[in-house]
């Protein structure tokens, strides 16, 4: 697929139809839109068990105009494995036909509960692309934490009060874990930077043609409702999030780690916790050391990435 | 034709959709409170606001100006917020 410098080069047709009930201002879509376009040619999609789920296909309408699976909770990369490994067996039996398979899967379902039938496939090396919308909670069940929730977000399973000043932990390194097995190509994705996502999206087309699979993408998912946001404050809030350096966007192709959005002069950390209400406790003067965790967190992992960026490979 | 049966019989065997993209029959312009309106003698064809609506309620037209869907419009704002021209105001629904 070509790369795109502008958006006009977009094709107009889409692939995931209006009429869905994702809440208004919703990350999630911006991003779908644009995989099923960028993906050339014949496609599946996967779909584990979430807001995505639920919320395109309820029952009798659906907003996929390509062939879509449903999912348990937990399941998703194995679904891609079996219907990757049954295709194969097809061509090579009969004709059969080749086509992309695309798994989408929230946070919960891939940090947390599917993280093991992700690593199996990763492993066993299937021919799929697995993009992770990370919208930093269970949110269609009703805003539970996840291993995806940063430090000191309050959801309704690590709420702000007395007793915790939201979630105590730091958030999991899920591109960490997929780099572990050292797939052919991860990259992080953000909807404030879309025609890097067209072209991450674009190169993954290539080379799931090549078999090169699988690939992985971490995408950052706005969710006004869990994060207690303005719906017109998405994309703003994905901007800040990289332009803090709480969010790199990164690719890791074959080993090689290449910082794709550079922020020489980082914004304060505030400006991005101030717009969402699960942070707003953050700002009180008895959570600073929170805050203070937090932005050590962001130069750790920022300043290691500069370095392992430095290196030829890291694999 | 809509796709709810009128009669558990007519619907299809193992509960199967048949109708890919058939949620356009959900109007979900209802949802709205404020509306987005387009000036586009300030319109610049970034086409960021087709490229981030999530309900597809922008219409990219042939000249590769935009229009609004309200049909789907969810009104959430995000057009009005990311226009870098500022071309887009969100208006109370009914006001006027
Ligand atoms: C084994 C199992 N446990 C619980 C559920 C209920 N459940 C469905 S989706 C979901 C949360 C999904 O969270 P996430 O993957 O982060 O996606 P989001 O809802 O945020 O889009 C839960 C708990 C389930 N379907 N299966
Ligand atoms: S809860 Fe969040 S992620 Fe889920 S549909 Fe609503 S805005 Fe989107
Ligand atoms: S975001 Fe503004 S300038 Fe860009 S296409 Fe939409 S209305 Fe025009």
């Amino acid at each position: 697929m070509s790369r795109i410098r502008r958006l006009n080069e977009i094709p107009r047709k889409e692939l995931f139809t209006s009429g869905h009930s994702l809440c208004a201002g919703c990350g999630i879509p911006p991003m779908v839109k644009m995989a099923l376009k960028a993906i050339e040619g014949d496609k599946v999609v996967v779909n584990a068990t979430c807001c995505l789920e639920v919320a395109t296909t309820l029952y009798p309408h659906t907003s996929w105009l390509v062939p879509w699976v449903h999912n348990a909770f937990e399941n998703a990369a194995a679904t891609a494995s079996g219907i990757e490994s049954a295709m194969k067996v097809l061509l090579r039996k009969r004709d059969g036909k080749k086509y992309k398979i695309i798994v989408f899967g929230g946070d919960g379902g891939t940090f947390d509960i599917g993280l093991q039938s992700l690593s199996g496939a990763l492993e066993r090396g299937h021919n799929f692309l697995y993009v992770c919308y990370d919208n930093e909670a269970y949110m269609n069940t009703g805003i539970q934490r996840s291993g995806g929730t940063p430090l000191g977000a309050a959801t309704t399973t690590s709420p702000a009060g007395r007793v915790i000043p939201g979630k105590p932990e730091n958030k999991k390194n899920l591109m960490d874990i997929v780099i572990a097995h050292r797939v052919s190509y991860a990259a992080t994705i953000n909807p404030a930077y879309p025609t890097d996502m067209w072209n991450k999206f674009a190169k993954a087309s290539d080379l799931l043609d090549k078999n090169e699979g699988p690939i992985f993408f971490h995408y950052y998912s706005p969710c006004p409702v869990g994060w207690r946001m303005d719906t017109a404050l998405s994309i703003e809030a994905a901007r800040l999030a990289v332009q803090t350096r709480l969010w790199p966007v990164y690719e890791v192709d074959h080993g090689k780690i290449i910082i794709n959005i550079k922020v020489n002069k980082p914004k304060p950390i505030e400006e991005y916790l101030k717009i969402q209400g699960r942070f707003r406790h953050l700002l009180k003067p008895e959570n600073r050391g929170v805050v203070e965790r937090l932005k050590k967190y962001i130069d750790n992992n920022w300043n290691r990435l500069l370095k392992l960026a430095e290196l030829d490979s890291i694999y | 034709m809509s796709s709810w049966p009128n009669k558990w019989e007519e619907l299809p065997i193992g509960g199967v959709v048949d109708k890919p993209g058939n949620s356009l029959e959900v109007k979900t312009g209802s949802w709205r409170a404020l509306k987005p309106v387009i000036d586009l003698d300030k319109c610049i064809k970034c086409l960021l606001c087709w490229v981030y609506c999530p309900d597809n309620a922008i219409i990219r037209r042939d000249d590769d100006y935009v229009e609004v869907d309200y049909e789907y419009c969810k009104g959430c704002g995000i057009c009005a917020h990311e226009c870098p021209t500022k071309a887009i105001d969100m208006v109370e629904e009914g006001g006027e």
